[in-house]
């Protein structure tokens, strides 16, 4: 008991962990800035979002909420001390975190355009759709590099207060990118027309 | 004997640690890419003073065109070339010296100086922790406030010169870089520069934050905080939930800067002819992610000068601060209303005068909590035992500058007022007072009182008092004047006002500030040689030069790595406890329990210890028979 008292506080985990929290806070203020701008400008009353949101982000959301599933598996299971289960969960939640990136990308340099949406327009209320698009897909790339790293580590055999720190760092953030999607989803969806 | 056993372990422990990194310490590791929060708050506190004596001197520069708008000073030419041809500074170049000035100031000087510096050097020093919650971050934080200074002051390299939208750099100006010579690669260049130092401001603000919440020694509970403490955390708080509000801003600024979209831009002619492929943007929209940062913003320039004069103020008056909870709350009441005044400086830009209401309503509401601590500050001076040191004048000089600048906060607040008020010097006049000079005031208190425990040696008492008086009169005498312009209508940021008509009057007022501003940079050098001097020169300190109660004052004065050698102290009381009826002497360091002073003991020193409060009084009423024998 006395030894691993020490060696957390020799590693300052929990607060490095509590870092994690606060970035978390920032980056939701983001967000927030991002979402009531939008808000402001549409409030002005000449523009709205004037389209409908193609069925492409409904398949989006629904593997992003299916990555944070798995996210929670690869958790427990790293709890559990079940390591093989851990980075088959791991591996999938990359699989799916790769593959909302690549949707993502497809609905707003392929759909969207095709819809004549375009980033550069003087509705800047559709210039926005790509810029909460583009604000969130650079947080999922830093997911994914926190993920892959939590992955390469544990087949490093790290001490397992490592792992499980690892595990807890990459699936706050992975869970919080996952709702802030969820959140911009719904606030798309609320304002479409 | 459990104690002891923690006790031996943790020494153990950390003599491991500590020869652990004695190993490989080299020049690079201690000097430039230090981790250490010692050494990262020195490299804050000398970029930040660079960096002040730079915004100083920009200052000086646009001041003596004010005062002396027709006269050509050939020196100008030689010294700035293509920025003042023919010896009168260049009116876009005039532009550019007060957007760089106040960018400077509000960012670099007084946020990272003042926070870098402070929060880094006193926040593992006084919760008693080896240093903050991560290291390397903070080393990060150092380095992107580095780089983002260079590339700041790169803009002065280019042909076109420096951002010169304002620090506020609305848009359109910022938005189109033909607007104006300033709003070309110099605004990019501020813009990158901001985006880093946003950056390192997040990556501080964070380290702040968690080392407070997590890393507090033994016994130390969030009411044993000293005021500074208190104070840094709400700033860091702040920050973080305001800074990334300006990233939008800047980001989506960028959009339209470089990208052609027009979040902010609609219907625009250029120089009379060239028609603007925008339409449909907002201007407003930028002012309100702007600002719901900028006004927190200022609390962020403040509220840490606050928590070290209360520090200050408490120390060399050797009484308790006066009201330590109120102050503490307070802190937190300007903290929360920070976030919902923003709309005051906007009440000109057509907002409907009902929202205007109500952002006059929450900005007066702030009255409340400063006046709170202003009273408070005054009751510590009340009857105490005041030493008059340089750090106590500058505390006592930023109290005065913070109720004389206030005051007319109060005037501005006023949706009606400000009116005829906005944007001209009474506006001026009331941030220089109330942020700039009360915060600048803040921070120099700070370096008197710290830097023994900066550096290990004293400095200069008498060239301290000469440069708090000429400063301190030096500032009323530029800033006051500035009141009774912004009355009569003086516009700010005017290259040339008094040649109107209407304004001519104002160039002797104008020759006076500048020659008054000049005073009070030359004081400035008496602080420049006092400080670089007592940094090799000065007088070794003692391990407690102030007699002050925090936990900084009981680690060494060589700097270790990990601040204590064996054993971080543990906390058993507020850190306030001087001039205790009862006690030797007229301090009790937080470190010292409450069984070894039993004579000053007072039944509240018992809160929630019932056990303590029965030998408390077991005591008292041995010693009251013990008088009854005698």
């Amino acid at each position: 008991m006395m030894a691993q008292i020490q060696q957390e506080d020799k590693l300052n985990l929990a607060p490095k962990k509590f870092n994690m929290w606060i970035f978390i806070f920032t980056s939701f203020m983001l967000f927030a800035a991002f979402t009531s701008g939008f808000i402001v400008y549409a409030g002005g009353g000449k523009h709205g979002l004037d389209f409908k949101l193609p069925p492409v982000f409904l398949y989006s959301t629904i593997i992003i909420a299916l990555s944070s599933i798995t996210m929670f598996l690869a958790s427990r299971a790293a709890k559990g001390l079940q390591f093989a289960k851990q980075r088959l969960y791991l591996w999938l939640t990359v699989a799916l975190g790769t593959a909302f990136f690549a949707i993502q990308i497809y609905a707003c340099w392929v759909l969207l355009i095709s819809m004549k949406i375009y980033f550069i327009n003087p509705n800047a209320a559709q210039s926005f759709v790509y810029v909460f698009i583009w604000a969130h897909l650079l947080h999922i790339l830093a997911g994914l590099l926190l993920l892959i790293n939590t992955l390469i580590r544990s087949y490093k055999n790290v001490a397992q207060v490592k792992n499980l720190f690892n595990m807890q760092m990459s699936s706050i953030f992975w869970h919080f990118v996952d709702i802030i999607w969820i959140y911009l989803y719904v606030f798309l969806l609320l304002n479409q027309y | 004997m459990s104690t002891l056993s923690v006790h031996d372990h943790s020494v153990a422990h950390h003599e491991d640690d500590h020869g652990h990194h004695h190993h490989k310490e080299t020049f690079i590791s201690k000097y430039i890419f230090s981790m250490d929060h010692k050494m990262i708050a020195k490299q804050f506190l000398i970029t930040g003073i660079t960096m002040a004596v730079i915004a100083m001197i920009l200052s000086i520069l646009f001041r003596i065109q004010l005062a002396y708008p027709d006269k050509a000073f050939p020196l100008l030419e030689t010294l700035l070339g293509r920025f003042a041809p023919a010896g009168r500074l260049d009116s876009n170049f005039y532009l550019a010296l007060v957007t760089i000035h106040g960018t400077i100031m509000v960012f670099f000087v007084l946020t990272a100086g003042l926070s870098g510096t402070f929060s880094n050097l006193l926040i593992p020093l006084q919760v008693g922790a080896r240093d903050m919650a991560s290291p390397f971050m903070n080393m990060l934080s150092y380095w992107f406030f580095f780089l983002a200074s260079v590339i700041m002051l790169s803009s002065f390299m280019i042909q076109k010169g420096p951002a010169s939208g304002g620090w506020t750099i609305y848009p359109p100006l910022s938005a189109m870089p033909k607007a104006m010579p300033g709003s070309g690669m110099g605004m990019t260049l501020w813009l990158i520069s901001m985006v880093l130092f946003i950056a390192s401001s997040l990556m501080g603000g964070i380290n702040y934050v968690s080392t407070v919440l997590n890393m507090r020694t033994k016994g130390m509970d969030l009411w044993k905080m000293p005021l500074t403490i208190w104070a840094f955390f709400l700033t860091a708080v702040l920050g973080i939930l305001s800074f990334p509000v300006l990233v939008a801003g800047v980001v989506l600024l960028i959009f339209d800067r470089s990208f052609g979209t027009s979040f902010y831009l609609s219907e625009i002619v250029l120089n009379g002819t060239q028609v603007q492929p925008f339409e449909g943007g907002s201007p407003i929209l930028f002012q309100h992610l702007f600002w719901f940062l900028g006004h927190p913003e200022v609390y962020i320039v403040i509220m840490p000068a606050m928590g070290i004069s209360s520090e200050i103020m408490s120390v060399n008056s050797r009484k308790p601060i006066f009201g330590y909870h109120a102050m503490v709350y307070s802190l937190i009441g300007i903290t929360v209303l920070s976030f919902i005044v923003w709309g005051h400086h906007m009440f000109v830009t057509g907002m409907n005068p009902f929202l205007g209401g109500v952002f006059m309503i929450t900005t007066l509401t702030i009255a409340v909590p400063s006046a709170v601590k202003t009273f408070n500050w005054l009751a510590t001076l009340w009857r105490g035992n005041i030493r008059f040191t340089a750090a106590m004048l500058f505390a006592i000089g930023m109290v005065s500058f913070f109720i004389s600048g206030g005051i007319t906060g109060i005037f501005l607040g006023n949706a009606a007022l400000d009116i005829n008020l906005h944007d001209t010097y009474f506006v001026v006049a009331h941030f220089h007072l109330v942020m700039g000079s009360a915060a600048i005031f803040g921070m120099l208190a700070g370096v008197y009182h710290w830097f023994p425990k900066m550096f290990g040696r004293m400095m200069n008492e008498r060239l301290g008092y000469l440069h708090f008086w000429l400063t301190f009169i030096g500032a009323y005498l530029v800033f006051f004047p500035m009141h009774f312009m912004g009355l009569d209508g003086v516009p700010r940021r005017y290259y040339a006002f008094t040649e109107f008509e209407s304004m001519k009057q104002w160039l002797s007022v104008n020759v006076f500030v500048t020659w008054a501003a000049i005073m009070a940079a030359v004081a400035q050098t008496a602080f420049l040689f006092n400080f670089f001097y007592s940094i090799f020169f000065g007088k070794k300190a003692t391990q407690n030069p102030w007699e002050a109660n925090t936990l900084e004052w009981t680690a060494p004065v060589e700097h270790i790595h990990g601040n204590w050698p064996g054993d971080i102290p543990a906390v058993y009381r507020w850190p306030y406890d001087y001039s205790k009826p009862g006690a030797d002497e007229d301090f009790i360091q937080q470190t010292v329990p409450l069984s070894q002073t039993m004579s000053s003991n007072l039944p509240h020193d018992f809160e929630d210890n019932p056990t303590g409060l029965e030998a408390h009084n077991k005591w008292v009423s041995t010693q009251k028979s013990n008088e009854e024998v005698k």
